[in-house]
């Protein structure tokens, strides 16, 4: 039973980051219709300005929870200004395109990310020492890893935050106005474009506290390091209905869960085979996802 | 007739390279000048560092022998062609040595992708080559006229099994293995063979896939069978990240692996949590071997006080082979060199002493080092294959004293 319990454990704190990837899909998608598969690099290069940032203020020598904060306040700014860049140079001309070009697009932009990547950072993994490394706590035979403990905290806390702004703010009307219809809400005034570029911005700000949370987790940093990440979010934000956002964190965390109890009663080998075949049982059976109804409130 | 004509020609033009391209491959035309040995290696590229070491221990064999008069009355001399890591190249400049340069034996890859690649090349040439240190059983399974200096991969399944067995008197060991690399399936299933025959108990067997970072599920099912200790032989990033894991996980038995944790990347993102545990490799230079330690004196003079790798003892170890063979041989042909590497017995090589079997491979100790806080890695003791005793003035006689 311990097992069961430490396998429910290491399946929220996995969970708990790809849905922080997942409600960057999501949001994008309730917005622009597009699914933006460079997301998962810009969590890769979260990471990684956060390697760039511990190593220049020291962090990576002596780890604190200042120099943590630090580290995730750059790595934030990075990408926002990265999202930002992405959403006017590769998406935004293509904006009244068919919808296939921004995909490939997506797909070209993500290329560049990785293969820059490697060559401004190299391809071999590097170690990356952010938060200081307190022993794992013990619950009974139970142990819960300091890292795993502030992932979930930080994570929930993050999710609530977007809750509050998508239903409680004006930008999070706008935003919900344009994915409803934005022809529509043009003509009411709502400036589409800014809502977009906040959209990208607030997707990329959440990709990189997961960068930093799963670079610190497992820790190391490598350019490809978004590339299956960032699938399985993709998979846990069809999974819980694409475009809703208590969806995409459901359906992170249900991922998480799956593939942890997988490998433990399992094998690790099906391990990607359960998530990706999760996605196609989706697709088939209940295309809009756990908590999507056609025409739900989307973002 | 006039169609014909032309083809003909050709015909016969074709027929004269080939025939000229032959009598090149076979000998070296010059018969009082130096003789040409082949290296290829990748001497740029994210491996670099592979090719380098490998060339100086090469060229520092070399010398050696040239100081002493060389082979047969006449100098030697390496021709090192850059792969650049990439196995198509290996082949090109294997080729390239082969057909322009006539050399007599390749030496190379460190790589086994690679030496896989250059090995055709040398089987039909009839060129003998010698892989330093690669380790996979299927280079020289490739034909008869490939050789290796090192090790293949299930000796050290043996090496692990025995170490845990006889050093450190354990009976229960955990497994965690790479279903996806040939190397540390190989490693596993052989650690598991020696290691039920004596007499232990394999307690849980878990595997991942190269590139997984998050072991967490496998380690609790591991920590769950609570083994004494557990062996990993995948690569550096994997077992550091493995390393952390398990001691998050609780586990905190000693952890085993293979060559493939030997890089500094291992303490770099292991750090504290790797330290305390062990792996077998080829040699190492604290060794207290009087064979070791004087190559290690004569490298760091030729070299700036720089400490040979492994790969550089091994690079070393596979030149003076093909060297000895090739003075033992009749002549400086193909077949005739191959023969005599193929009779190598009992070769007093600086990583032990080196025997070939049947299928060229060497029977031959490895060294189990111990990973120390900074990275630094302790020699810990030898291990030698089944029957083999320790050789007189190696490093074995110490090692069975302690």
């Amino acid at each position: 039973m311990a097992e069961f319990f430490q396998h429910i454990i290491n399946g929220l704190s996995v969970g708990a980051i790809y849905a922080l990837i997942a409600l960057g899909y999501t949001m994008v998608y309730g917005v622009l219709k597009l699914i933006n598969f460079a997301h998962g690099d810009v969590f890769m290069i979260g990471a990684m300005v956060g390697w760039y940032v511990a190593r220049w203020t020291g962090e990576s020598r002596t780890p604190s929870i200042p120099g943590a904060l630090l580290v995730t306040l750059a790595a934030m700014a990075a990408c926002a200004i990265l999202g930002f860049v992405i959403e006017r140079l590769a998406y935004r001309p293509l904006l009244s395109s068919p919808r296939l070009s921004s995909l490939i697009t997506a797909i070209g932009v993500s290329f560049f990310l990785e293969y820059g990547g490697q060559y401004v950072f190299g391809p071999n993994p590097r170690a990356f020492n952010v938060l200081p490394r307190h022993l794992a706590q013990h619950l009974g035979p139970v142990s819960l890893g300091y890292v795993d403990i502030v992932t979930i905290i930080v994570s929930v806390a993050l999710m609530l935050l977007l809750q509050r702004i998508v239903f409680h703010t004006r930008i999070g009307t706008a935003m919900r106005a344009v994915s409803y219809n934005s022809t529509v809400a043009s003509l009411m005034g709502v400036n589409i474009d800014l809502v977009i570029s906040f959209t990208f911005v607030l997707g990329s700000v959440l990709a990189a506290v997961a960068g930093i949370l799963y670079a610190s987790k497992y820790p190391s940093v490598q350019p490809l390091m978004g590339l299956m990440p960032g699938l399985k979010a993709f998979v846990a934000a069809v999974l819980g209905g694409i475009g809703n956002v208590p969806g995409a964190m459901l359906g992170g965390l249900v991922l998480g869960l799956a593939e942890q109890l997988v490998s433990g009663y399992l094998s690790s080998s099906w391990r990607d085979a359960v998530a990706f075949g999760i996605l196609i049982l989706v697709l088939l059976v209940r295309p809009s996802g756990l908590l999507g109804r056609g025409e739900a409130e989307k973002v | 007739m006039r169609r014909i004509l032309p083809s003909l020609l050709a015909l016969a033009a074709l027929a004269a390279c080939k025939k000229q391209d032959q009598g090149s491959g076979m000998m070296s035309p010059d018969a009082t000048g130096p003789i040409v040995i082949g290296e290829v290696g990748s001497m740029t590229g994210t491996e670099a560092t592979f090719g380098l070491s490998s060339a100086n221990g090469i060229q520092l064999a070399i010398d050696e022998f040239n100081a002493k008069g060389g082979v047969k009355g006449r100098q030697l001399q390496v021709k090192v062609l850059d792969d650049q890591g990439r196995p198509e190249e290996a082949a090109t400049a294997a080729t390239r040595l082969i057909a322009s340069e006539h050399v007599v034996a390749l030496l190379g890859e460190v790589a086994s992708t690679r030496s896989m690649f250059m090995a055709p090349k040398a089987q039909q040439a009839k060129v003998p080559m010698v892989t330093p240190s690669s380790t996979n059983p299927a280079v020289t399974e490739k034909g008869d006229y490939i050789f290796r200096a090192c090790f293949i991969d299930p000796f050290q399944g043996y090496v692990g099994a025995t170490f845990a067995h006889d050093n450190l008197k354990v009976k229960k060991v955990a497994i965690l293995k790479d279903v996806r690399n040939d190397y540390s399936v190989g490693l596993a299933k052989n650690f598991i063979e020696a290691f039920t025959k004596a007499g232990g108990q394999i307690v849980a067997q878990e595997s991942y896939s190269n590139g997984d970072v998050d072991f967490k599920a496998q380690l609790t099912n591991i920590k769950a069978a609570a083994p004494q200790a557990l062996y990993v032989p995948g690569y550096y990033t994997d077992v550091g990240l493995i390393a952390r894991q398990a001691r998050e996980a609780g586990i905190t038995v000693p952890l085993l692996g293979g060559d493939g944790w030997d890089s500094e990347k291992l303490y770099e993102i292991g750090g504290d949590a790797i330290v305390g545990s062990y792996f077998s490799n080829h040699y190492s230079p604290d060794d207290p071997s009087p064979r070791i330690q004087e190559f290690v004196g004569k490298y760091k003079k030729a070299y700036g006080g720089q400490l040979p790798d492994s790969l550089a003892a091994q690079a070393y170890d596979a030149a003076g082979m093909l060297v000895d063979a090739m003075k033992r041989a009749k002549d400086l042909t193909g077949p005739s060199i191959r023969d005599a590497l193929a009779a190598t017995k009992d070769y007093a090589g600086v990583t032990g002493n080196i025997t070939l079997d049947q299928n060229r491979n060497p029977l031959k100790p490895a060294v189990v080092l111990k990973v120390a806080k900074g990275g630094k890695y302790d020699f810990v003791t030898k291990v030698y294959p089944e029957g083999m005793q320790p050789e007189s003035g190696s490093g074995g006689d110490a090692a069975a004293k302690k």
